[in-house]
């Protein structure tokens, strides 16, 4: 089996038929006689609605149908819920729920929110009616930035949250923090902008949406992250039909982040259009749509203040945010900016205390959820921000100040002072092996030659450590047929990280069958009964145990017909290699002949698996970045990763998550800037054309390994790797930006590290200097 | 987008014609401005008039010295033709950083310049190099054909046919992109010709690309960077937005203008 083995890099399985256009994403597939949705959508960034004049555009050549908040009211559709809630605030008091209805009501909130929807015999008829919607709107104040909207006076969003304020939340021991800041040598305090960014997968988001009057029974074809999560959503809380009568198809996706886990208005809005006209409803939203009406991610105001003793031992840790929830709490708005990554402000150091404290903040635009990492980037951006600050304010260098203080592998398991239990890290050993292969050795007389040439260069380190992997179950069912074929059914959903070969490479160590035999089946309700869907870096760490497990228990059901066939008895047959065997003899028989005396269906087995906590993936990554000292541009100029993520089935999947990964990271720290009109509420970046997406230019070639420590709460040792890269990536960057910057005495630079904004720090500096 | 009616002239004259008898018909070129404005519904023509079929629009012939290339040559036949980089290299140059491939593949100089986008870049070759642009009706130096930001001098009925540059005895052009369009966010090209020094400024002007008349005359006895390092640049008059405010424009022309000296040598 070796060749196709766990650990092996082979090349993705999907790969052939994707890149010669065999790809089948939501707007590939063909549904006869599907009618066109066009959402109207407000221009305001806040009003009231005072009137919706759908007449005229009902008349129009080819409108199958006009929708609006009555049409969904009167379907008696229910909200799109928050999954993150109830929470409470620090004080015990429940977090208010607001609504978010599927077409707005009395109110819009957003620019894009949508108001309503038309459905037509064409894309353009659809569109011309959309046009012809006339909805009579009284402006109200808007307000963008979640500081500004906590602030006194600021216009309000809901009456159920005043100030805006949606949740004041805390994690750790603030009182023990607040004595050992006070009793401290020396505090660093940092204050940084954790930048709002726009997914933009490759693909967009879309849906097709049938129903069958017969049956009563809806259809839902959308890109998403997992199919189970989006049924029960739908069905139970907005469609309120029973699971049987929603069938959710996800075929293959163009990327998601996180942002294509949830469920958004149009899904809905479609599903009841398909209802209510009889016909198949298709949307894809264009890009300018995704801009408008995609989940939004990170957009934390942050400060961080380190506490450190005579011996630069950082004994305390305060952090303290203000994050934006936009303007309706999304699927899990509220959990992004809290539990997914507040246990992560403790870092990979031994903190005797740490104290985190966010206050979400309800703003006029677009919601915020999840986005690769979802949490887990915000808190160790901050964290290795301040740790990088604390070292140049003692005066130390900034990877001795990190080795002083990490947690020893002696130490593991290790218990943060925000109370999670690390199992497993070398800390010291990724960190020095990072320095070496960045020959950080020979980086003095890299800058020496750089300022001859008037570039500006610097060094960034970043450590962090974050949280995967953990909670839900997953359940992988197999079936080996008569044909030899092996078919895996589970729950997770490719996006492109290539998880049929990674699955396939697990059963093909396990079941001792052929690579080539193996598919993965995901993506329909009709076929997998549960499912807990792609994120959080968990598919493959958490389904890949199922899917052992999975075949483990059908060995062992297949080993009872090969006993009968091999007339032995049960405890006399071993299974390897594909082969059950008589101890002792030459008798055996093939899994795959087994199957076929199991019956026409072949041979199954199903098993599940729930981790009883998280995994914690880590790393190093060391970025040396120039800036030309006469206009500011930045250029990376090398840039080295080392990983643990424990037991890796593929290197060369992974290498390809660490790629992107840092790739999105690089795009945060240095190019992605969501700029909304503070006035108007507008979105001023709302296309290409001026949001700047990272370019294959700008992201250097990656210097990656891995020092592989297995997990030791994961029965495969798997750690996940999907998020890492966007994680470790921003802090590198800055930190390597702050120390080209430092001898103008430039402490911070704030994200994206633009052109312009380096050019003006360095005017700044330069003047004062 | 809106309906409208299609037409594809094989003729010049015919392309003349159509524009004049339906009041509200647009040419396209290549389509890479046009359509995405057609698209987003931002216009509603009553006919295009596709200039693709003419073959006397297109091509690249040595004239006079310099170079004439006809309005529906692409940027990249520009980028990748012989004639213009042994004449003009920095033209070549300067077709090969617009856009990206498929719009180069697409794009014409006729589209670009009839645009006048302020951050377009072949406005600068054209002010920079004292080009002559022809048209259906007469010839229009480069000097008097860009009349503001996307605006030009050309009539309603009127095609560009082609535009004729002068050889230089030296030329570059430095650009500084849009960090996210990679329109120029400051472009500059310099020329050293039989009619003097040349300075345009394109992506930075709010009135579209302009010359740079100090440090022209600061290069007419001394054509080096240093000549130029006495100038400042008055950011009253540049564009300001969230990519670059005024000052910081400022800034870059006359960085970017050292930087083409310099290639120029
Ligand atoms: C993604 C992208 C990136 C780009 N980046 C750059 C860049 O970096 N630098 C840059 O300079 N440009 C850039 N462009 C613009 C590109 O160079 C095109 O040349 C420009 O968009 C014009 O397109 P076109 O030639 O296809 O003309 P069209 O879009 O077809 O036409 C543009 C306008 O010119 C008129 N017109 C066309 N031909 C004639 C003619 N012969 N006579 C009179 N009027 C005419 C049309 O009526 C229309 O109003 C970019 C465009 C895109 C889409």
């Amino acid at each position: 089996m070796g060749r196709f083995a766990v650990g092996q890099p082979l090349r993705r399985k999907e790969d052939e038929r994707l890149v010669t256009g065999g790809g089948s994403y939501t707007d590939d597939l063909q549904v006869a006689g599907a009618l066109h949705a066009a959402f109207v959508r407000s221009p305001h960034a806040h009003a009231d609605i005072l009137a919706i004049d759908t007449a005229t555009a009902r008349a129009m050549p080819g409108v199958a149908a006009v929708l609006t908040a009555a049409d969904c009211d009167a379907a008696g559709l229910g909200p799109l819920p928050c999954r993150a809630l109830p929470r409470h605030n620090r004080d015990g008091r429940p977090m208010p729920a607001t609504e978010r209805p599927v077409l707005a009501r009395r109110r819009v909130r957003h620019v894009g929110d949508p108001v309503a929807l038309v459905v037509a015999e064409t894309m353009a008829q659809a569109r011309d009616a959309a046009e012809a919607v006339e909805v009579t709107y009284a402006p109200r104040p808007a307000v963008t930035d979640p500081v500004a909207a906590l602030r006194p006076g600021a216009p309000e969003l809901w009456p159920e949250a005043p100030g805006n304020l949606a949740l004041d939340w805390e994690a750790g021991d603030a009182a023990a923090v607040d004595r050992l800041l006070a009793a401290a040598h020396h505090v660093t305090r940092v204050e940084l902008v954790n930048n709002r960014v726009v997914p933009n997968p490759l693909e967009p988001r879309g849906c097709i949406a049938t129903y069958d009057a017969a049956t009563q029974s809806y259809t839902l074809r959308t890109g998403g992250q997992g199919v189970h999560s989006m049924q029960s959503v739908l069905a139970d809380e907005v469609l309120k039909v029973p699971k049987e009568r929603l069938r959710v198809v996800q075929a293959d996706v163009g990327g998601g982040f996180g942002m294509k886990i949830f469920v958004f208005p149009e899904y809905p809005g479609c599903l009841l259009a398909a209802r209510l006209t009889g016909r198949p409803v298709r949307w894809i939203a264009e890009r300018q749509e995704s801009f408008l009406s995609d989940s939004h991610g990170r957009d934390h105001v942050t400060t961080v203040e380190i506490a450190t003793d005579a011996d630069g031992r950082m004994i305390a840790l305060r952090a303290s945010a203000v994050a934006n929830l936009g303007a309706y709490l999304s699927q899990f708005g509220p959990f992004i900016p809290t539990d997914a990554g507040a246990k992560m402000y403790a870092g990979v150091y031994r903190f005797a205390a740490v104290h985190f404290q966010v206050r979400l903040a309800y703003t006029n635009t677009v919601p915020l959820d999840a986005y690769r990492g979802a949490g887990r980037p915000e808190a160790a951006y901050a964290v290795e921000r301040a740790v990088d600050a604390t070292a140049r304010e003692l005066g130390l260098d900034p990877a001795e100040l990190r080795r002083r203080n990490f947690i020893p592998p002696e130490a593991m398991p290790y218990r943060t002072a925000l109370q999670t239990t690390y199992d497993s890290g070398e800390f010291a050993r990724l960190l020095d092996a990072a320095l070496e292969r960045a020959d950080v050795a020979g980086f003095a007389a890299r800058k020496a030659a750089a300022r001859r040439l008037g570039r500006l260069l610097g060094l960034g380190i970043a450590y962090y450590v974050e949280q995967c992997a953990g909670g839900a179950d997953e359940t992988a069912r197999i079936v080996v047929g008569g044909d030899g074929k092996v078919r895996l059914f589970i729950g997770t959903q490719s996006n492109g990280q290539g998880h049929a070969t990674a699955y396939a490479q697990i059963l093909a160590d396990a079941l001792g069958v052929p690579f080539a035999d193996i598919e993965t089946i995901q993506g329909d309700t009709a076929l997998i009964p549960t499912g807990r869907g792609t994120g959080g870096s968990r598919s493959v760490p958490v389904g890949g145990v199922a899917a052992q497990r999975a075949a483990t228990a059908l060995i062992d059901k297949g080993k009872v017909l090969a006993a009968e066939a091999l007339e032995a008895a049960a405890a006399d047959v071993a299974f390897a290699d594909g082969v059950y065997r008589v101890l002792g003899t030459d008798r055996e028989i093939g899994l795959v002949a087994v199957a076929r005396l199991a019956g026409p269906d072949g041979l199954d087995a199903a098993a599940a698996w729930q981790p009883a906590i998280a995994t914690f993936p880590n790393g190093c990554h060391v970025c040396e970045i120039s800036i030309d000292a006469e206009t500011g541009v930045p250029r990376i100029e090398r840039y080295t990763v080392v990983d643990d993520f424990g037991t890796v089935i593929n290197p060369l999947l992974v290498e390809g998550q660490v790629h992107g990964g840092v790739g999105q990271g690089i795009g945060q720290a240095l190019y992605e800037e969501t700029v909304y009109d503070p006035a108007s509420g507008q979105l001023l970046t709302g296309s290409f054309m001026d949001y700047a997406m990272p370019r294959a230019a700008g992201v250097p070639a990656i210097d990656f390994s891995m020092i592989p420590v297995p997990c030791r709460t994961n029965p495969m040792g798997m750690k996940g790797a999907g998020e890492a890269g966007a994680i470790g990536a921003p802090p590198a960057v800055i930190n390597g930006l702050v120390d080209a910057l430092a001898h103008l005495g430039v402490r911070h630079v704030d994200m994206p590290a633009t052109p312009q904004r380096l050019w003006r720090l360095l005017q700044a500096h330069r003047a004062t200097a | 987008m809106y309906d409208f009616a299609y037409h594809k002239p094989a003729s010049l004259a015919d392309a003349v014609k159509l524009l004049a008898d339906h009041e509200d018909a647009k040419l396209m070129a290549g389509g890479q401005t046009y359509i995405p404005t057609l698209k987003q519904r931002l216009a509603r023509p009553s006919d295009v008039i596709d200039l693709g079929a003419i073959a006397e629009l297109r091509g690249i012939t040595e004239e006079a010295g310099g170079v004439t290339i006809g309005a529906m040559t692409r940027h990249g036949e520009v980028a990748e033709s012989a004639v213009v980089r042994r004449v003009i290299p920095a033209l070549a140059a300067l077709a090969e950083l617009i856009g990206d491939p498929q719009v180069r593949n697409l794009g014409t100089l006729g589209g670009s310049i009839s645009n006048n986008d302020p951050a377009a870049d072949y406005p600068g070759a054209l002010l920079g190099l004292g080009a002559t642009v022809r048209t259906s009706k007469r010839q229009i130096p480069a000097d008097q054909f860009f009349t503001g930001m996307f605006e030009t001098a050309l009539e309603r009925d009127e095609i560009v046919k082609a535009v004729h540059f002068p050889r230089p005895e030296k030329a570059a052009y430095a650009k500084f992109p849009n960090p996210a369009s990679r329109y120029s966010m400051v472009g500059v090209f310099v020329a050293k010709t039989g009619g003097g020094v040349r300075v345009a400024v394109t992506g930075a002007g709010q009135s579209g690309a302009y010359r740079w008349t100090a440090a022209e005359q600061a290069l007419a006895g001394n054509w080096s960077p240093a000549a130029i390092d006495g100038l400042t640049v008055d950011p009253s008059g540049l564009n300001s937005d969230i990519h670059a405010s005024a000052d910081y424009r400022a800034h870059l022309v006359k960085v970017m203008a050292k930087r083409a000296l310099a290639a120029a040598g």
